[in-house]
């Protein structure tokens, strides 16, 4: 089964190389990295304005905190959303799309299996997308600190969250590309991405105007949909350690709302991405193809 | 002979339309059974069910004494699609090498340049998908389809796309196949070529076997046709036992004999009888 596996991730990569994918991929996220670098260079070197009266001290906020923490939201909140985007390309079509166009019937009769073969697909989209997210996570974490001489309060843990959000968007779009075409099953999972990260924001505008209903709703909706849960267990994880009005700020940060993990959401996130599969192998092997 | 391929009262109805109706049909090892009949008649679906593709309503259908679709009975199985595509950026040794690691084949490369030979492909190892012709795509479906050496090879319209020189080389292909035993069920169109090849003939129509047989033994004969000097005359139901005797009677009555000829109904006409005229 190993072998199995290894031969199908094998030609999942191969496609998304010959299809120069990965370069497209490589070019635009270096284009952003470098867009990201001047913005970080020249946010850093002009934050002082809004931290305080010139020459006043103390700050109200901390300018380094404060900018670092900012954009560096930002670049989580553009890995997010590109290793999302890429997630969902990886898994376009290969359940309904493929076997309407003949590509997957061939693979299917080979003794492989089809929840193999399907979970051959997930591990390599997901690993792809997750490993995608990773280095740009590491490239802008990189990059704020040599902008700003910022890091997070805590470097790992937030960029591994990322990752395993992007893998349960991979594992939602695999479940979609079991029962839609191919144009719906991308609408449809970048309507639910984009309602997750609603979601969180709802969560947050809640909790800053004191409403308990409008906050459960976005916590209850971010617990159905953990890559958003997930992201803002990210944010939250950046400043967790950041005190004072600087920290208070930053969990309103404007790229989605922070909240701290809570005991289960990883463990939770796995279970959630394990259903999703297991309803998608068990969709696939009903399916007459 | 022992069934490679065995369908027992098989039935599938697509949310309530029967596709197939109690189908029973056999296939043993080394025998080339065509599979003939109208579009929708549900030839595709009994090869889908054969490969695991498609799951019965009723009945079974077994591969060498395990239910299709099993893991077991696909390791036994080629197949080729009526409607497949291959990715456009592989060349045609790299498809052969990813299907040999999927259905476990030791042949290697040997086994791949042999493939590519017999389908007249030899020099086409590096050359992409997407750069290939329909027909050339078509004979690449096939050696992958016998990849692993399967003892049954379910082909679906394998000659659809092919030009008369491209159904040749299969043609040679079946024959090269039937010598080392593997039971292909061929799924056609083309009665001639099913005529041509074939050892028997199944021909299904609306979900039915109607008629199950050997090419000889499924045409009839359709009378002697004589040609005199006062014309041609036509012996409706005679046969060839009885020519000589028709013969010699105009010749007793004065008729000089230029031609005769003991008509049989083609498997067209079989064909056409068995499903009605219906067509898809």
């Amino acid at each position: 089964m190993a072998r199995s596996v290894a031969t199908v991730v094998g030609y999942a990569l191969r496609e998304g190389l010959r299809r120069r994918v990965f370069l497209a991929v490589l070019l635009l996220s270096l284009a952003f990295l470098a867009l990201y670098a001047v913005g970080a260079h020249f946010a850093f070197r002009d934050a002082s304005g809004f931290a305080g009266a010139e020459g006043s001290e103390p700050k109200i906020l901390d300018p380094k905190a404060f900018t670092g923490a900012t954009i560096f939201g930002l670049a989580m909140f553009t890995s997010l959303f590109l290793g999302s985007v890429l997630a969902v390309f990886l898994t376009l079509g290969i359940v309904r799309g493929d076997a309407e166009s003949g590509l997957l019937q061939p693979l299917v009769v080979r003794p492989i299996g089809r929840t193999t073969l399907l979970l051959s697909r997930f591990l390599a989209a997901a690993g792809l997308a997750a490993a995608y997210v990773l280095a740009i996570y590491a490239a802008a974490a990189a990059i704020t600190w040599q902008a700003g001489h910022w890091a997070p309060d805590h470097l790992l843990g937030p960029g591994l969250a990322l990752a395993l959000a992007v893998a349960i968007v991979a594992a939602l779009s695999l479940l979609a590309s079991t029962f839609l075409s191919v144009t719906a099953q991308g609408i449809v999972v970048f309507m639910v991405y984009g309602a997750g990260l609603t979601a969180g924001l709802l969560a947050q505008i809640g909790h800053a105007i004191r409403s308990d209903t409008l906050h459960s709703i976005g916590h209850t909706a971010s617990w159905a949909l953990p890559f958003e849960g997930l992201y803002a267990a990210s944010l939250h994880a950046l400043i967790s350690d950041t005190s004072g009005l600087t920290g208070v700020v930053l969990q309103l940060g404007p790229f989605g709302g922070s909240e701290a993990a809570g005991p289960g959401l990883i463990l939770w996130a796995f279970a959630y991405a394990a259903g999703v599969l297991a309803l998608a192998a068990l969709a696939f092997g009903r399916r007459d193809l | 002979m022992a069934a490679v391929l065995a369908a027992r009262a098989l039935r599938k109805s697509y949310r309530g339309k029967e596709a197939l109706v109690g189908v029973d049909l056999e296939v043993g090892a080394g025998e080339l059974l065509g599979l003939l009949g109208p579009n929708g008649a549900g030839k595709s679906t009994l090869t889908k069910i054969a490969c695991g593709l498609v799951r019965p309503s009723g009945g079974s259908v077994e591969v060498l004494g395990v239910p299709a679709g099993s893991a077991p009975a696909r390791a036994a199985v080629g197949y080729l699609a009526e409607l497949f595509r291959f990715p456009g950026w592989c060349s045609a040794d790299e498809l052969l090498q990813l299907h040999q690691r999927l259905c476990g084949s030791q042949g290697g490369a040997s086994e791949r340049a042999g493939l590519l030979e017999l389908v007249e492909l030899g020099d086409a190892a590096g050359v992409r998908v997407e750069a290939m012709s329909k027909g050339m795509q078509q004979r690449l479906g096939i050696a992958q389809a016998l990849v692993g050496s399967p003892r049954l090879l379910l082909l679906d319209e394998p000659t659809s796309a092919l030009d008369p020189v491209g159904r040749r080389i299969v043609r040679g292909l079946l024959e090269e196949l039937r010598r080392r035993d593997v039971a292909v069920l061929l799924n056609s169109h083309l009665l001639s070529e099913v005529e041509l090849v074939c050892d028997r003939v199944a021909i299904i129509n609306q979900g039915m076997l109607v008629r199950e047989g050997r090419p000889a033994d499924l045409e009839r004969s359709r009378g002697v046709e004589v040609e005199t000097a006062s014309g041609v005359k036509l012996f409706e139901g005679a046969g060839r036992e009885e020519a000589p005797e028709i013969v010699a009677r105009l010749v007793a009555e004065g008729e000089r004999i230029h031609r005769v000829e003991v008509l049989s109904s083609t498997l067209e006409d079989v064909y056409l009888e068995a499903v009605r005229g219906r067509t898809g």
